[in-house]
């Protein structure tokens, strides 16, 4: 710095240089921690979009808070590893855990006034690795962007009927969902519904080639159109009561996992688009769900569904979905853990 | 004064400048990376997990250098407070850089997340799920993430302190060069 010690710095502006390097070091990590862009999408804004009027649902996922948890096996056909050195494509079978739900931030909604319904699963494979992912009923995503499902939560709890026509002017993707939620049939039972996870990953194969694909979970049972005037007779909780009775009268109930390949030129970015029809699909093994148990203090009940959490051969991709759930799915697990006491383990009431 | 060691060896400065470049990026990557959702946030704490493990396991090594090297004394005309304020600060530091990480993991086992870092290596969790200890570790790692900082920003002050207006030598028994033409070193 200075050439040599006989020209002394001058003491006030060393003491000012080293005032600036303080001061300019906590303004640019208070820069980074985002407390001057409240602009800046974040898990806590989104979560804030999320909260009902009604006030947030203290000790629950802030959505999806409605659910049920199951415990089972994903049995692998062998047939996936062609696409992804993933272990839990290894012909075999390894444990699952899940949680059926509601797409909604009440837990204590009624189960004919949810339009999305929502499966989250955790497959554990031999050596350790987890593969998480949560998935849901429609066929398209809402939205192409987290900052379009941010705006769309907005608009939609705006009491204004204009808020949502200028949001759907502003994202004409939404377009394609909302046609779902107005003419798909609805069903009586989680066990009718397909799930898919509508985000686009990377399989990497055991050659190091890369697959775009997403994927579904397909029932096997033959679903039954219901009204909703009809479902709207059979009680707030009647989707949890259904899957208890079923598997216990009918046994373990099935979905089988499907993969699709991108074709070329196919949008991986934007869960909002379809792949076109008759891209290659890969029947990769089956979903058995053996055993339903209460969420209160159930096993799904402390896990994340984090769908970037993921075993080697399966990675993200640009589909900016994944990274938005997760920092958002962590702090919604973060809030709900540490308001454990407002949701009790034990106890048979509902909150 | 002369005669003892009057700079930290050349192994111990190298650690210090590395593991302080990459806790002051930790630092940063931690506030920026639980405050969007963008794409980044994926590579961000992957770094975060990866970078943490690492500094906990130089952090280690550290001290055993610092142990059988030990340090170049404190000038002697240091006011007593100095001195004290210098030992505790560099006791808090140690403690920051070993404390973090294991909270850090800590919270992540309480949280039945799997730890995997950089390269596919996964650490095994040695704590079950738990809300309580999750919250626990959680605030202490985010609350103490701040502390550190601010314990950062003050070594820096200090150092600055030493290096620009006493001009003590304190500064130069860490420098990786020499701060004055005084004598070449090495």
């Amino acid at each position: 710095m200075n050439q040599s010690g006989n020209v002394p710095r001058s003491r006030l502006g060393s003491l000012v240089l080293i005032a600036a390097v303080l001061g300019g070091g906590a303004a640019v990590f208070a820069y980074t921690a985002g407390w001057f862009s409240p602009g800046r999408l974040s898990p806590e804004r989104m979560i804030a979009a999320l909260t009902p009027p009604s006030g947030a649902p203290l000790g629950h996922r802030r959505n999806h808070a409605k659910g049920i948890c199951f415990t089972g096996v994903f049995e692998a056909n062998g047939n996936g590893v062609e696409l992804s050195r993933a272990k839990v494509f290894e012909r075999g079978s390894y444990p699952a855990l899940g949680r059926f739900n509601l797409g909604t931030a009440d837990p204590n909604a009624v189960d004919a006034t949810v339009r999305v319904r929502g499966l989250g699963l955790q497959i554990a494979a031999a050596d350790g690795e987890e593969w998480r992912m949560a998935l849901i009923n429609p066929p398209v995503f809402a939205v192409s962007t987290p900052q379009a499902f941010h705006d769309l939560l907005i608009a939609s709890g705006k009491k204004d009927p204009e808020a949502m026509k200028i949001f759907i002017q502003a994202n004409p993707e939404f377009a394609a969902f909302a046609d779902w939620a107005k003419t798909a049939p609805w069903t009586a039972s989680y066990t009718e519904e397909p799930y898919h996870g509508l985000n686009s990953f990377i399989f990497t194969d055991a050659k190091g080639g890369d697959h775009a694909v997403r994927w579904s979970l397909l029932p096997t049972v033959q679903p039954v159109p219901v009204s909703l005037a009809e479902l709207e007779k059979r009680g707030p909780d009647f989707l949890e009561q259904e899957i208890v009775e079923r598997v216990r009268t009918a046994g373990p109930q099935r979905w089988t996992m499907v993969t699709t390949v991108a074709g070329p030129g196919d949008p991986t970015a934007d869960p909002s688009k379809a792949w076109p029809e008759g891209r290659r699909t890969v029947q990769v093994g089956t979903l058995v769900v053996q055993r339903i148990e209460q969420e209160r203090d159930g096993p799904c009940r402390d896990i994340n569904f984090d769908p970037t959490v993921l075993p080697q051969g399966i990675r993200v991709s640009d589909d900016p979905f994944p990274a938005a759930r997760s920092s958002v799915y962590r702090k919604s697990y973060d809030l709900r853990a540490a308001e454990a006491s407002d949701y009790p383990r034990t106890g048979t009431a509902r909150p | 004064m002369s005669n003892a060691p009057h700079r930290f060896a050349l192994i111990q400065r190298l650690l210090h400048w590395l593991m302080a470049a990459c806790i002051i990026a930790m630092l940063f990557i931690g506030v920026g990376m639980v405050s969007t959702v963008a794409q980044t946030y994926l590579p961000l704490i992957l770094i975060h997990k990866t970078l943490g493990v690492t500094l906990l396991v130089l952090v280690v090594i550290r001290l055993a250098l610092r142990l059988h090297y030990g340090a170049p004394p404190l000038p002697a005309d240091l006011p007593p407070a100095m001195k004290l304020g210098a030992r505790l600060s560099h006791l808090a530091l140690y403690g920051f850089m070993i404390v973090m990480p294991l909270l850090g993991l800590g919270m992540l086992w309480a949280a039945a997340y799997p730890v995997v870092l950089y390269g596919g290596i996964r650490i095994p969790a040695l704590l079950p799920q738990s809300d309580i200890v999750h919250t626990l570790l959680w605030n202490a790692h985010f609350y103490l993430g701040f502390a550190f900082f601010a314990l950062v920003l003050l070594h820096l002050a200090a150092g600055l302190f030493h290096a620009l207006i006493r001009r003590d030598g304190v500064f130069d028994a860490i420098a990786l060069l020499p701060l004055r033409d005084r004598t070449p070193v090495e």
